[in-house]
């Protein structure tokens, strides 16, 4: 434990951007939940490397990270929240449904809006045993899914189509099949851009069974 | 000032009044909102009276700056440039004279968006006299000519004639200039030395130039240079457009799926 302050006390008191972007990695190295806050709030120090570092820390800690996370999800640093958002989507914990559902429809911030889509792709959604509750959550999903689909941006509408390969290819999102299908279908023949519809069409290729992850 | 308000509840009809008025910040603000909107909202005969005011507005002596400047001209050059008729041709190559540094930089971007051969000769004129011309003006953030954008806009143009003229501003002291003449070279020839250029800047230390190669390196779709991208010191958000870029070239050239599985994993992770 002593030792992890130390790391926590560089990260702290790192004098430059290299400094800090080392620090993180070594505190992300030691692979203890108690350095959750700290890596938490490099999230928001706006250093690209040494954010990354973080997120990859991180993701490496799992289910450990989620409520913690949640809690310190800032509000005003967009930058911030869309890494926690990735890190809530690489880690995939149920409990984050409803912030990541709130973000992928409404987040004011692109990057924020597209980690959140693709995250309803990637959340372990057998963690919700119950079937009908877990059913219910998911066509939520995919409701969001669909308005996303006509967004704007093309990089949102890309999330929808990564969202929808990975539930393609899950057998706990086996209820809402159909629908996922139908709208990958209809991307990959409507979607006004090349990169998108090949995406989409990509996912409809894939063999369902061989590419689970 | 309510006509500043919310750009989607005004009409084209209204617009076009406003360009026509007296007043100059609402000529100056029509004009851009033309330039914007007017592909999407205007009917053919709206787009025919648009374009013919924005080529008045180009000659317009009403609206100036302290400086000298001419606010109305640069704008209604870039919505000529936006709205991609021809018949502005002429009137633009007539503002490469003015001697308003940002008219003729914005007639030179709106010349190469409307692809029109005509106006390769007048764009090279501008190159004349080549790197030893081309110094900055004392006090101002500019160079005498609008280097920049007439070297990009004849790589759009498919300027061949064009690259003994532009090759040597690959010397010039200014980065951006560099980039888009490696960018115009690449258009012109393909050849990857020049695609390789802008690879290296990727490492610069100047964070804006990173960012400036890697759209660069995007908007020319350049392959090799995919890898460098991700990897690069610079936003997911910039990695974005710029593999995207690349990814389209591809698509649209019907490349192999084992070239683009690698660049759709690539995707995937920076969202």
């Amino acid at each position: 434990m002593s030792d992890l302050l130390a790391y926590i006390h560089a990260v702290e008191t790192a004098a430059s951007a290299p400094a800090l972007h080392k620090a993180v990695v070594q505190l992300a190295q030691q692979k203890d939940t108690a350095a959750i806050p700290t890596l938490i709030a490099v999230l928001g120090y706006n250093n690209p490397p040494a954010a990354q570092a973080a997120v990859e820390g991180l993701i490496a800690l799992g289910d450990a990270v989620v409520d913690p996370l949640l809690a310190q999800l800032d509000g005003d640093n967009y930058g911030a929240r869309a890494y926690g958002v990735r890190v809530l989507g690489s880690i995939g914990h149920p409990a984050a449904l409803r912030v990541l559902l709130a973000a992928a429809e409404s987040d004011f911030a692109p990057s924020v809006r597209r980690a959140a889509t693709k995250a309803l792709g990637t959340l372990r959604w057998q963690l919700i045993p119950e079937e009908t509750a877990r059913e219910a959550q998911l066509r939520e999903a995919l409701t969001v899914l669909q308005r996303n689909s006509e967004a704007a941006d093309w990089a949102v509408r890309y999330a929808v189509g990564v969202a929808l390969d990975h539930l393609h290819q899950q057998a706990a999102a086996c209820a809402i099949r159909e629908a996922v299908c139908s709208l990958l279908n209809h991307l990959s023949d409507r979607d006004p851009d090349i990169v998108v519809r090949s995406r989409c069409q990509l996912a409809l290729q894939r063999d369902c069974l061989s590419m689970h992850i | 000032m309510t006509t500043v308000s919310e750009p989607v509840q005004l009409t084209v009809p209204q617009m076009l009044a406003q360009l026509q008025g007296t007043d100059p910040s609402l000529r100056y603000y029509a004009a851009w909102w033309l330039g914007k909107f007017g592909l999407e909202m205007a009917t053919a005969a709206e787009r025919q009276a648009i374009v013919k005011a924005l080529i008045v507005a180009l000659a317009d002596e009403a609206d100036r700056t302290e400086l000298g400047g001419y606010p109305l001209r640069r704008n209604a050059a870039r919505a000529l440039g936006k709205l991609g008729d021809r018949q502005a041709v002429p009137a633009l190559i007539e503002c490469l004279h003015c001697e308003d540094f940002y008219v003729r930089e914005a007639a030179a971007i709106a010349l190469g968006q409307l692809g029109d051969p005509q106006a390769i000769a007048p764009l090279q004129a501008l190159l004349e006299g080549g790197v030893a011309m081309a110094r900055p003006v004392p006090g101002r953030p500019h160079l005498v000519q609008p280097v920049e954008a007439v070297i990009e806009s004849l790589g759009h143009l498919g300027a061949t004639e064009a690259i003994p003229l532009i090759e040597p501003f690959l010397t010039h002291e200014v980065p951006r200039v560099q980039f888009a003449t490696a960018r115009a070279l690449f258009q012109l020839t393909g050849a990857a030395e020049y695609g390789d250029r802008l690879l290296a800047a990727l490492a610069s230390e100047d964070v804006q130039l990173r960012r400036t190669a890697l759209l660069d390196l995007g908007a020319m779709g350049y392959l090799p240079a995919a890898e460098a991208i991700l990897q690069a010191g610079v936003e997911a958000s910039f990695k974005l457009i710029a593999l995207h870029g690349i990814l389209s070239k591809q698509l649209r050239q019907a490349a192999p799926a084992e070239q683009t599985l690698s660049l759709f994993q690539g995707l995937d992770q920076l969202l």
